[in-house]
């Protein structure tokens, strides 16, 4: 508590010092300051601290290489743990310390509270991990970008696969009453209608763990559904799969990240064949991913933690487009972002006028002789 | 009209289900009037004796039928000896004990097994080999009924008729209907109740493992906490039928599996439990019995 009420004070006299400190912050631009926000203590440590490891990499490997345009990058590392009141006090501050950049925001709640406060500042800010839809897709935030694909982008995925590759005309959205689960069937439901391609037959939730699901099996066959589109996990999709087949039910089967898997694979076993899975898409084989994995096990001895990949792509587009732009101008910055592809550890990206890389994200698995196969 | 004989036997399979562990709590309840919460759990133990004897099986070779037998024969002895023992330990000291306390007690080792058998064998899902082939000549209705299906059917009616004979006709029948009514009375005409109610906990029991092995089968995966909601399910139904009833379990468990079913085909899948449980409610407003429980006369 008394660290807290310190950490406020400390703010609510920076927030003071901003309108004295804004004319000389002009002076000191011998520094690029980039600040790494996130909870790096408290129950959601571990997504928040592997973005200030990868922050350090960087930093250091710049540097060392002579820094951006000549400039050093100086790392300003500010908790934020989480919480949205911390997040716009971390802001103040960060903004009172002359920050130029900031790499973070991990949760998506925290950051969507801090975003008015930098963009008011004109700074921009690049999460590795905050996907709630609404940060880019609202437009509210023209200073927000991020390397991780927001949580609708599977569901988005697996209709443009089920409508454009597969060619299905009416669909069956089933989800498990679960905030995951039924997010991703609202979504996919919201742009299988919005495409106008396809009918939703069937949008319904299952009770999750019932012994026998031969019932909405059966209401699904009625339905005439050439695919099933759930959204939940592998328990109920295995069950749900065995059952389909089971009741001679030929539809296809097309799911999320959490059924992706293997056990989905081990239980469901031979009626998980040909069936669809969207997960994110495997760079473990991408050389600057392992450079990016080398480079932390040599520094901290471990392997690296969450988001860490993320945040180090995050770091080497916010550098390159620094290094274009010449400068930390926002626009400046939103146009390199947009118009130059940098090679990163999660793929070759840029950004699309919402805030959003291209290049991250989902690809869709099928189950193919028991095992996922990324599908091209 | 397709689609309702699909519905219909969609909801007589899962009333099958039910019916299997409902009748374990509804007998136990009828000779000493306690719910026994650990039921669901025996019901698991049974599944998971039996997957562990059918991997064993299918790797030493054996022929389909011999693995449903000896698995599920394994199964019946493992669970018998748990619902055996669970007797002994955790309510026998507590028979004469206010009610609530032997419901604690049931409770308390319901979660200890789950938690047992979490930490025992694993949290994760298991694969459940598919014990029950699918035969050839069902080929032509595999779409409505399975040939797991009809297997659970099939024996849940067996099961049942077995245990109505077996109550009504015979001697140990006799024993537990006597204890069921007055217990003090029937130890007075030289009816040994201790093992009247062992017996039952065994019977029940052996009913939960050999429903564990069929359900697990046909669903195909098995984890440590299915016992837990396929318990809270067939209990209800054992209320809804009238506890304490034999055919009434039967009957609850069908007219919930039904109900369960039809809510899903002709409204929602999202509102089977809301039907479900208000069928509960209604039932137990006008009949506060059960369906063919019967009124319980307190002596005054």
């Amino acid at each position: 508590m008394k660290l807290n009420l310190s950490k406020k004070l400390i703010a609510a006299t920076a927030g003071l010092m901003l309108i004295a400190a804004a004319p000389v912050a002009g002076f000191a631009e011998d520094t690029i300051k980039l600040g790494v926000v996130g909870p790096h203590s408290g129950d959601l440590a571990s997504y928040g601290l592997p973005s200030v490891n990868a922050a350090k990499i960087l930093a250091e490997q710049i540097n060392a290489a002579g820094g951006i345009n000549g400039k050093k990058i100086e790392l300003l590392v500010e908790d934020t743990v989480c919480d949205a009141k911390t997040a716009t006090d971390v802001a103040t501050k960060l903004i009172s310390d002359g920050a130029q950049i900031v790499l973070g925001g991990i949760c998506s709640g925290s950051t969507k509270a801090a975003l008015p406060i930098y963009k008011d500042s004109g700074i921009l800010v690049m999460s590795p991990s905050a996907t709630n839809p609404a940060l880019t897709q609202s437009g509210d935030y023209d200073n927000f970008f991020r390397t991780i694909a927001p949580d609708d982008a599977q569901a988005q995925l697996d209709v443009d696969f089920a409508l454009d590759k597969l060619g299905y005309t009416k669909i069956a959205v089933v989800h498990d009453k679960g905030d995951y689960g039924k997010g991703f069937a609202e979504f996919a439901k919201k742009f299988l209608e919005e495409s106008g391609k396809a009918e939703v037959v069937l949008f319904e939730g299952v009770t999750p763990g019932a012994v026998d699901y031969s019932a909405i099996v059966q209401k699904i066959k009625k339905s005439g559904a050439e695919a099933v589109m759930f959204g939940g996990y592998h328990p109920e999709a295995s069950k749900i799969v065995t059952m389909m087949k089971k009741k001679r039910l030929k539809a296809d089967f097309i799911s999320d990240d959490g059924v992706k898997d293997n056990t989905f694979i081990k239980v469901a076993g031979k009626f998980a064949e040909s069936a669809y899975a969207s997960g994110p898409t495997d760079t473990s084989s991408n050389p600057l991913n392992k450079a990016a994995v080398a480079a932390h096990k040599a520094e901290y001895n471990a392997d690296p933690g969450a988001f860490y990949e993320n945040a180090y792509s995050a770091v080497l587009a916010m550098a390159n487009a620094v290094k274009v732009a010449g400068s930390t101008d926002l626009d400046a910055l939103k146009k390199a972002l947009q118009s130059e592809k940098v090679d990163t550890p999660v793929g070759t990206i840029s950004f699309d006028e919402r805030g959003d890389a291209i290049g991250v994200g989902f690809s869709v698995y099928q189950v193919q002789d028991g095992v996922f196969v990324e599908l091209k | 009209m397709d689609y309702f004989i699909e519905l219909l036997f969609s909801g007589l399979s899962r009333g099958a289900i039910y019916a299997l562990i409902a009748l374990g709590y509804t007998m136990v309840y009828g000779i000493i009037g306690l719910i026994n919460f650990a039921h669901g759990e025996i019901y698991m133990i049974g599944a998971f004796t039996s997957f562990i004897i059918a991997t064993i099986l299918t790797i030493l070779g054996f022929p389909g039928l011999a693995i449903i037998l000896l698995a599920g024969l394994a199964a019946v002895i493992w669970s018998a000896s748990y619902g055996y023992t669970i007797e002994k330990v955790a309510y026998k000291p507590l028979r004469h004990a206010p009610r609530l306390s032997a419901l604690i007690s049931a409770i308390g080792m319901s979660m200890f097994l789950q938690n047992y058998v979490l930490l025992a064998q694993t949290s994760d899902f298991l694969p459940f080999p598919q014990l029950v082939p699918d035969f050839d000549f069902m080929e032509p209705i595999a779409h409505i009924v399975g040939s797991s299906d009809m297997v659970i059917l099939v024996t849940t009616t067996v099961v049942m008729i077995c245990l109505t004979i077996l109550i009504k006709y015979t001697k140990i029948g006799k024993a537990m209907r006597a204890t069921s009514q007055d217990r003090t009375m029937a130890m007075l005409v030289g009816i040994n109740v201790n093992r009247i109610i062992s017996i039952t906990f065994i019977i029940g029991s052996s009913l939960a493992a050999i429903g564990g092995m069929l359900v697990a089968s046909h669903i195909g995966q098995i984890n440590f906490y299915i016992g837990f909601i396929a318990g809270i399910k067939a209990f209800t139904a054992a209320v809804l039928g009238g506890i304490g009833s034999i055919p009434g379990a039967v009957l609850g468990s069908v007219v919930l599996g039904l109900t369960e079913s039809f809510a899903t085909g002709y409204v929602s899948s999202d509102y089977e439990d809301v039907f479900a449980f208000s069928l509960l409610v209604l039932i137990l407003i006008f009949k506060p019995s059960g369906l063919l429980g019967k009124a319980d006369t307190q002596k005054v």
